[in-house]
């Protein structure tokens, strides 16, 4: 084929799609969308309007622990409250957003024309509000929600659960269907979408981390499936799994729900790393220090997640072999994530700094998850574990690693490639508004929950003993300012979409990658033929 | 010739069938949720009816999509490296298919090694043993449990020997219908083909013949009969689900070989359809050991 049939066939191609763009409007554009831009901006609103939803039901619980006693809730109520507001944040805020990212971003930063199963893309989407639509609704039932921590551990969820188990399995299922679909899409796409020339080596960061995350999605959601479906079968069909009466197990629940649920963290917070390892070389001027061991760093973070996961139950009685072996695999990832840390602050040493919105949120999340990272590593230790484990403390080191960790990088993410999505520049004064309330009132939120586990205040409930009483109303008022202080962000964002200061195509002078080289906005199709690569 | 593979990847228009699969999954999720729980309250619901109907909707979706796809592709707008993308897809599903089993089997394998031991007293546990159940005996398979079921153990010889070696041959007819396919022999593909969908059939009927033999008062292995009922029925349960759903595969494709379809450069949804039967058949031969042997 010549280049000038190759050119007009493009232009056919082009104008062919140009006709789909413009035949759909309204809401059928969302739901019969194939668009990798289109899908990406439903997953990042449903994941902002389930962060709201979790983040409510939050509040509630704050508000019953803002002093001792019993005022707003029921202890059963309130149990169902942290239940459904920890399947929410991680299920439902903090993996589809990171999805929605991986939509919008990835095809544009390898130079794809869309994602590589595009039809396959829309249904991972759609089935999820549906997901959370059943477990929701479980509130209005009249067992009530489920009240079995989002962990689900048997028997609470087997034995002594409540009539809407099978409600929460299914929603689950739907869930980990969802989650495999946009993995497998994800892995597709970078292996098969790439540019010519760009090599794994070549890949952004960004790219790698959302390519490592996507295999841990798909060797562990199943597992997932797995273990709720036994959960299903011992509630309701008389198998054993877990009781011991039958010769199961209910440590085996623990153990099978923990390989799930270890490398979900790492699910979580890898595309993190991802974003910052993006943004801070942006706003430092220089190149990501260390690139090679930024991507060996994250695979052995990922390999080393599937080795880890009884140190969440450390107090169950394991043999004292499991025990250390555990506890010492644990903090070899102490070792991988050092050199993550050791590379952003090498990579903003002498670099020429500025502060803008994203870059803030960024250190912010340097400094936090190192915190959180801290006391992971000393919850990693068996001996201290028996004195930590189900305790505030627990509570502060996971919050400190998914929302200064996670959810902060998830707003560097966000103001970052605004302009690029909407075309329109953020406005910078609420931005910063967003940030500092956010700062200063997460710390007072989760910083106290430290000495409050310390000091032996158990998670999961609704009362507590009186001298925990001043560090909890600190905790609360710190976590009412968090959450108001989100809207601030929603604020910023539908001020962004409607106008505000037209972006240029590269609105950072420091930003690198394929990203930048399209218009702000992005144009509905990005690279039908792919850029060259040097 | 590498760029000219990028300048061709097919992206489809909008397409209403993944919001028809949604609401199908919706349909059987909730149906499915409400049938357990009447169940257990043994009242009579809805649920099993929105189960069917989700399950009419998925047949639906499937159906369309498919023909979507099957007639973009014959129609020559998929590129080889759309192709690859397709290749890559079902590899990882089947990946993903090979975790799940991997739940079940860690279940088993936690239950013989670990907890069963454990409950007879072994490794630190002999207060366990002595206090809560001091008449158990931990043997496997768990005839009698701790709380004193008693079942009898599924031999290995006699059905599922047979279906082992049923499940064997279909795996090397499945691959002489695939050699069949590279040298285009059509009458071949068809013999080798149809042998396997044969052959899959009998097995799930075979399957079908054991299970009743459990669950007669003879054998008395049921579900509820302790974790060894629990471990067979649903490692041969969804092992069984899985070959259903590759017998469908594999007739999907049988009437497109009819219909002329695949040729030995295009084949994605033939080729899958047999990965995806060897699978079920490594996983059965696993299956055979742990659960039936040994």
């Amino acid at each position: 084929m010549t280049t000038e049939n190759i050119a007009t066939e493009q232009s056919d191609h082009d104008s062919h799609d140009e006709h789909h763009d413009h035949k759909m409007t309204g809401v059928k554009r969302w739901l019969y969308t194939t668009n990798h831009k289109d899908i990406g901006t439903l997953y990042l609103w449903f994941s902002f309007i389930m962060l709201l939803t979790g983040g409510a039901l939050a509040m509630v619980i704050r508000a019953e622990l803002f002093q001792p006693g019993l005022q707003i809730v029921e202890p059963d109520f309130f149990n169902q409250l942290t239940t459904v507001h920890g399947l929410i944040m991680v299920f439902g805020a903090i993996m589809p957003a990171f999805t929605g990212f991986a939509n919008w971003m990835l095809p544009m930063m390898i130079g794809a024309p869309d994602m590589a199963l595009p039809r396959m893309n829309n249904w991972s989407f759609w089935i999820l509000p549906f997901a959370f639509g059943i477990l929701l609704s479980s509130f209005f039932m009249e067992s009530g929600a489920p009240n079995f921590g989002w962990t689900f551990y048997a028997p609470l969820s087997t034995t002594f659960s409540n009539g809407s188990t099978a409600f929460f399995v299914f929603a689950v299922h739907i869930m980990g269907i969802s989650s495999i679909m946009g993995a497998i899409n994800i892995v597709v796409t970078i292996m098969n979408l790439r540019a010519p020339g760009m090599t794994y080596m070549k890949m952004p960061l960004f790219v790698w981390t959302f390519f490592i995350t996507a295999y841990l999605l798909i060797a562990v959601m199943p597992v997932l499936a797995g273990v709720v479906t036994m959960v299903l079968t011992d509630t309701y069909f008389g198998t054993s799994f877990f009781d011991a009466a039958g010769g199961g197990d209910p440590v085996m629940f623990q153990h099978i729900f923990w390989f799930f649920g270890h490398p979900e963290v790492y699910i979580m917070i890898l595309p993190a790393f991802g974003i910052v390892s993006t943004i801070i070389p942006a706003f430092s001027r220089k190149k990501l220090f260390g690139y090679a061991s930024m991507v060996y760093a994250t695979s052995s973070i990922a390999l080393l997640s599937f080795i880890v996961w009884a140190h969440h139950m450390f107090t169950t009685g394991m043999p004292l072999f499991g025990e250390l072996f555990f506890m010492y695999c644990t903090m070899l990832i102490a070792v991988p994530t050092g050199v993550k840390v050791f590379n952003w602050v090498a990579t903003m040493w002498r670099g020429s700094l500025t502060f803008e919105t994203p870059m803030l949120f960024s250190i912010a999340f340097v400094i936090l998850f190192t915190i959180g990272g801290f006391s992971g590593l000393m919850l990693a230790m068996t001996p201290v574990d028996f004195q930590y484990h189900d305790t505030y403390f627990v509570v502060a080191h996971f919050h400190y690693v998914l929302v200064t960790g996670s959810l902060f990088s998830i707003y560097a993410g966000a103001y970052y490639w605004l302009p690029k999505w909407t075309g329109h520049m953020y406005s910078d004064a609420l931005s910063k508004w967003h940030f500092w309330c956010s700062l200063i009132s997460v710390n007072l939120l989760f910083f106290p929950m430290h000495f409050l586990g310390l000091a032996g205040m158990p998670r999961r409930i609704p009362d507590y003993a009186l001298q925990f009483a001043d560090f909890n109303k600190w905790v609360s008022i710190g976590g009412f300012a968090f959450g108001l202080s989100q809207l601030i962000f929603l604020v910023v964002v539908i001020k962004c979409i409607r106008g505000g200061e037209k972006a240029a195509a590269k609105p950072w002078d420091g930003a690198e990658g394929l990203e930048w080289e399209v218009a702000s906005p992005a144009p509905y199709h990005t690279f039908s033929t792919p850029p060259k690569i040097d | 010739m590498a760029t000219k593979e990028y300048e061709n990847y097919y992206v489809p228009a909008q397409s209403h069938w993944p919001i028809v699969g949604a609401v199908a999954l919706f349909l059987i999720a909730i149906g499915a949720a409400n049938f357990v729980s009447n169940m257990n309250n043994e009242e009579s619901g809805v649920g099993g009816y929105l189960v069917i109907a989700g399950i009419g909707l998925v047949v639906y979706m499937l159906y369309g999509w498919f023909s979507n796809v099957i007639n973009e592709s014959m129609s020559g707008k998929y590129s080889h490296q759309m192709d690859n993308s397709f290749r890559q897809g079902m590899s990882w599903f089947i990946f993903s298919e090979v975790m799940f089993f991997a739940a079940f089997f860690g279940a088993l394998f936690y239950a013989r090694t670990l907890s069963v031991p454990w409950l007879g007293g072994a490794g630190n546990n002999e207060m366990t043993g002595a206090v809560l159940w001091p008449e158990f005996k931990a043997v496997w398979p768990l005839i009698t449990t701790p709380g004193g079921t008693e079942t009898t153990q599924m031999g290995w010889y006699g059905l599922p020997l047979i279906n082992t070696v049923l499940l064997l041959t279909s795996s090397i007819t499945a691959h002489f219908a695939h050699s069949a396919l590279a040298k285009d022999n059509r009458e071949g593909i068809k013999l080798w083909l149809g042998l396997t969908i044969v052959l899959g059939v009998v097995f799930l009927f075979f399957q079908v013949q054991e299970y009743a033999h459990g669950y007669s008062e003879e054998m008395q292995l049921y579900l509820t009969s302790g974790i060894y009922g629990s471990t067979f029925y649903l490692l041969t349960g969804f092992h069984g689900m899985h070959v259903t759903l590759g017998t469908i595969m594999l007739i999907v494709v049988f009437i497109r070989v009819w219909k002329g379809h695949f040729s030995s450069t295009n084949a994605f949804a033939f080729e899958a359809a047999s990965w995806y039967w060897h699978f079920v058949d490594v996983v059965w031969v696993i299956l055979f050991v742990f659960v039936y042997v040994i």
